[in-house]
């Protein structure tokens, strides 16, 4: 899922200091499984946004929804009676999410309510670790099932580099080498030739945002062609 | 057992001390009351085994959110005690109530009618 943590509250709090009715919006699914922007969260920040306003003496009106997904303008449409009565808008979705929220209502200030991390496996109640860097292109089948991209220091997708020490990477000794890692899977699964084959670079230059469109579908201006 | 407490103290009976939610506390704090505690089985002896572990670092994770807001952390505590210990329950009322008094009134409270 896409994981995120919450933004500093300094910086939160500094962004929407010239705002007096602020609209917090959360998101229903990764960043609410992740506990960074769901409706719970929304409701711990607006808690501390009041408080710390009211210290300062310059209170605050703030709203709270949670919709079901911020990357989908079906959801966001919910929001098109009650943005009016807002000067301004965080958004605790993940960054996908909260462009298009800015997209929908474009003459609304927008903020961010958390720092998004990336793509991760759930390890424990609260604890998230990287496993995906959505290159594109993947190699997992190649790798034994581990990513050299997000796992190696270096991104490499043929490895390992010349730093590579007795399974550490040379960044820290506290950091696996990923390629030393992919070496010992794949030779216990008797699969050791795979590591001799080659991954050709990929094209980083130019880059666009990347579109995806599913078998047996178009974007919406070709439907009707 | 007749037991003396403050009477500044008001109680919300939970079935287990892992039912309090950093909302809870968060909210009691920003509706004016000077301070918020958790009284809690003995850490060890949860019916639930970690309910009154999750209580301590919800306790401690509200306190860090005071602090941000820049409201004392410590206006939030957490205690634990066995269900049979009467004295010690009325022991930490006071202990919190003196705590709470020393640290003054919730700075909340002057901004909230206003
Ligand atoms: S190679 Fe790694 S970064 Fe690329 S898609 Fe596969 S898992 Fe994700
Ligand atoms: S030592 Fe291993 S993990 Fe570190 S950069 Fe080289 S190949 Fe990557």
């Amino acid at each position: 899922m896409i994981v995120a943590k919450r933004k500093p509250f300094d910086e939160l709090k500094e962004m929407i200091k010239p705002y007096k009715k602020v609209l917090n919006v959360g998101c229903g699914t990764c960043v609410s499984v992740c506990l960074a922007g769901g409706e719970k969260e929304v409701a711990v920040l607006n808690a501390e946004l009041d408080m710390a306003r009211k210290l300062d003496d310059n209170p605050i009106e703030l709203g709270a929804v949670t919709l079901e997904r911020q990357c989908d303008q079906e959801y966001l449409a919910e929001l098109d009676d009650m943005i009016g009565d807002y000067d301004a808008v965080v958004s605790m979705a993940c960054g996908v999410g909260i462009q298009f929220l800015a997209e929908r209502f474009p003459e609304k200030p927008v903020f961010p309510g958390v720092d998004t991390t990336g793509l991760a496996v759930n390890q424990d109640v609260g604890f998230y670790e990287e496993r995906c860097r959505s290159c594109g292109a993947c190699v997992l089948g190649m790798t034994g099932g581990i990513c050299p991209v997000t796992m190696c220091a270096k991104g490499l997708y043929n490895g390992p580099c010349g730093g590579t020490n007795k399974g550490k990477c040379e960044i820290s000794q506290d950091q696996p080498c990923a390629w030393f890692q992919i070496h010992e899977r794949l030779s216990k699964q008797g699969r050791l030739d795979l590591i001799m084959g080659y991954k050709e670079p990929v094209e980083w230059l130019d880059q666009v945002p990347r579109m995806t469109i599913q078998p047996g579908y178009k974007k919406p201006e070709e439907e009707k062609a | 057992m007749r037991l003396e407490y403050p009477a500044s103290v008001k109680i919300i009976h939970v079935p287990c001390s892992g039912k309090v939610d950093v909302l809870h506390l968060l909210r009691a704090i920003q509706k004016g009351a000077d301070g918020a505690y958790i009284v809690g089985c003995l850490e060890g002896s949860c019916h639930f085994n970690e309910g009154n572990y999750r209580a301590k670092e919800r306790v401690q994770y509200v306190s860090s959110l005071l602090e941000e807001v820049g409201i004392e952390g410590d206006r939030v505590r957490m205690y634990n005690l066995t269900s049979g210990e009467g004295p010690t329950f009325a022991a930490y009322a006071k202990e919190m109530t003196d705590h709470i008094r020393a640290l003054g009134p919730n700075p909340i409270k002057s901004k909230v009618k206003s």
